[in-house]
């Protein structure tokens, strides 16, 4: 994974403001938002509940607009990424669909565009070994644990080989021990795939294991308050052993710090610390 | 990297097997729900036994006259003619429709007139399948249609079937189209197809309308149109909750049917025995009570087609509904 930036950006954010008319009044979700995401580069964007991290992902995912500003994925509109299929996504449910099977729901994407026959089942096939599920390729999705569903729907994110993936707190339901695992799949897969990455969280240890940059946020209106880059060093892999390091405790100081305006006493609401 | 794939899965094995009712062995499975289904079969044939044996029962200890109240009779009579034996009634399926020479047995013959009533029904049925879908189609996709129609879908069941049936009978022999020709079944049919509707549009809509949000979204993320997201999603979405409303349908055909043979009087079919058994009660009060039975079995078969229908869509029904 590189932080090099090349010629298109995978997601650039520009001036972005996002309001939403509810009863109570105007809610300002997101203000003056200007970010820039790296081709192969995975970001994660953290911060308390309400900050609109949810709502930054979901504009670059062209499931709503932006009140103002500009949002460019792969150099083009949102809207046109989407119809181009430029990013796979994952939400914090697995949202599989019950009745098909593993396969079938790894396939759905592939259905709609993208090859069929022997080429969409090798790839199938491909996918399910990389999230490590091909004995379940037959199974239903009620007779799979949390997450093993959700790494389902990351095979699925994949299908159609995306340059972008955003993931919405794609590990925010399962256990500390799997997902500590996903996380470690996570890297390798990316590291597989070469794909930029835009990934939501609440966890601090989560955004600097898997970030070359964290973007933290603050709520009403929702900002970015800091960029904080994960430089581990170059020799250092991203793998268990770097839990245990202390260039990784430090970065984990940093974010937190940074989420809390620079006292780590306070605590801010939402943001968990494990 | 293959050592640590199989580990995982190892785990992945123990942690599939560790969800609580997640598809244990199988056959365990199966052996267990048939057990249950057999039970269940027990204890529909009880609840028969039960309503005949209340029936002799009541035969037996009430007098002749019935109950009264005042002037008023809250109980029937138990005589014979107006409640005969349970056996009586048995037996007199077993025997001829009439003395006269030839003449079929009588459990034929209600047999043959319900087929003919079970045709009618099921086209009625499938119009109404048609109907009732596209309907909730159109809903589904603009809610001003929803707000437009529902209200109409409701007001339609409200109007008394013997009050139209006739209506639709006169109508429909005015209809002639080139070489077709409206056939007075087919006004029969229209009629079950009218009471088949109804459940059938509500249940479609509902279910139309059931994918989650995160579905829904899903499919706008994979740049999805209309009839994509209609036949990758909400058709199969919709499926737990069509089942119910074919099976309500094709019960409502049934009795749509009977009751338009009745006051079109059409003949061939169960209606027609219906009126014209209950005709000779008074010399043959047993013989009325056939067509009744008659009547039963019809509509149990036509929900029991649905039964099957449902083991065959087995798989859309994972996540079943309540209620």
């Amino acid at each position: 994974m590189s932080t090099a930036p090349t010629t298109t950006a995978a997601v650039r954010v520009t001036g972005v403001d996002k309001t939403f008319e509810t009863r109570s009044g105007v809610v300002h979700a997101l203000q003056g938002i200007d970010l820039e995401v790296a081709a192969g580069e995975f970001v994660s964007l953290i911060g308390p509940s309400g900050c609109g991290k949810s709502t930054l992902m979901r504009l670059i995912a062209d499931l709503d607009e932006p009140t103002a500003g500009t949002v460019e994925v792969n150099g083009t509109s949102a809207a046109q990424a989407r119809k181009d299929q430029a990013y796979g996504i994952a939400f914090q449910q697995a949202g599989l669909l019950p009745w098909r099977t593993v396969a079938a729901n790894v396939a759905l994407p592939m259905e709609l565009h993208g090859p069929s026959g022997a080429a969409r089942r090798e790839r199938v096939a491909d996918l399910l070994e990389m999230v490590g599920l091909s004995d379940f390729a037959d199974r239903y999705p009620d007779q799979l644990s949390g997450g093993m569903q959700q790494r389902v729907a990351i095979a699925r994110s994949l299908a159609e080989k995306p340059s972008i993936l955003l993931m919405d707190e794609p590990f925010g339901a399962l256990d500390e021990m799997t997902r500590e695992k996903m996380q470690t799949d996570l890297v390798r897969i990316c590291a597989e795939t070469g794909a930029a990455v835009a990934f939501v969280t609440h966890s601090i240890p989560e955004a600097v294991f898997l970030s070359d940059r964290v973007v933290v946020m603050s709520p009403r209106p929702g900002r970015i308050q800091e960029i904080v880059p994960i430089e581990v060093g170059a020799d250092a892999a991203r793998d268990d052993h770097l839990r245990e390091e202390s260039v990784f405790f430090e970065h984990v100081t940093a974010v937190r710090e940074a989420l809390h305006g620079g006292s780590a006493a306070s605590t801010a609401r939402g943001v968990e610390t494990r | 990297m293959t050592g640590t794939l199989q580990e995982q899965q190892a785990t992945d094995a123990a942690q599939a097997a560790a969800v609580p009712g997640r598809a244990p062995a199988p056959g365990g499975r199966r052996r267990r729900s048939g057990g249950r289904q057999a039970a269940r079969w027990v204890w529909g044939v009880a609840g028969i036994l039960l309503v005949a044996v209340v029936w002799e029962l009541y035969k037996w200890l009430a007098p002749a006259d019935g109950v009264l109240i005042g002037e008023t009779r809250v109980l029937p009579r138990t005589t014979d003619l107006a409640m005969p034996h349970v056996w009586d009634m048995l037996a007199r399926l077993g025997e001829p429709v009439t003395r006269a020479p030839g003449a079929n047995v009588l459990w034929l013959e209600i047999a043959l007139a319900a087929l003919v009533t079970l045709g009618i029904a099921a086209a009625g049925w499938l119009v109404g399948v048609i109907v009732g879908i596209g309907l909730a189609l159109v809903m589904q996709r603009w809610r001003l249609a929803e707000w437009g129609l529902l209200p109409w879908i409701i007001v339609s069941q409200t109007v008394p079937l013997i009050a139209f049936a006739p209506v639709v009978r006169s109508w429909g022999s005015r209809v002639e189209i080139g070489a077709f020709e409206w056939q007075d079944w087919m006004s029969v049919a229209l009629i079950a197809s009218y009471l088949a509707f109804f459940p059938i549009a509500v249940g479609a809509l509902k279910g139309l309308q059931s994918p989650d949000r995160i579905h829904t979204e899903l499919m706008k993320t994979y740049a999805a149109g209309y009839w994509q997201t209609l036949f990758r999603l909400r058709f199969p979405a919709a499926v737990p909750y069509l089942l119910p409303a074919l099976r309500l349908g094709a019960a409502n055909a049934v009795i749509g049917a009977v009751v338009a043979e009745v006051s079109t009087g059409l003949q061939g079919g169960i209606g027609r025995l219906l009126i014209q058994f209950a005709g000779q009660a008074s010399g043959d009060p047993a013989k009325a009570w056939a067509p009744i039975f008659g009547a039963i079995v019809l509509g149990l078969v036509a929900a029991g087609s649905i039964a099957l229908l449902g083991v065959i869509l087995k798989n859309y029904r994972r996540v079943e509904v309540t209620a």
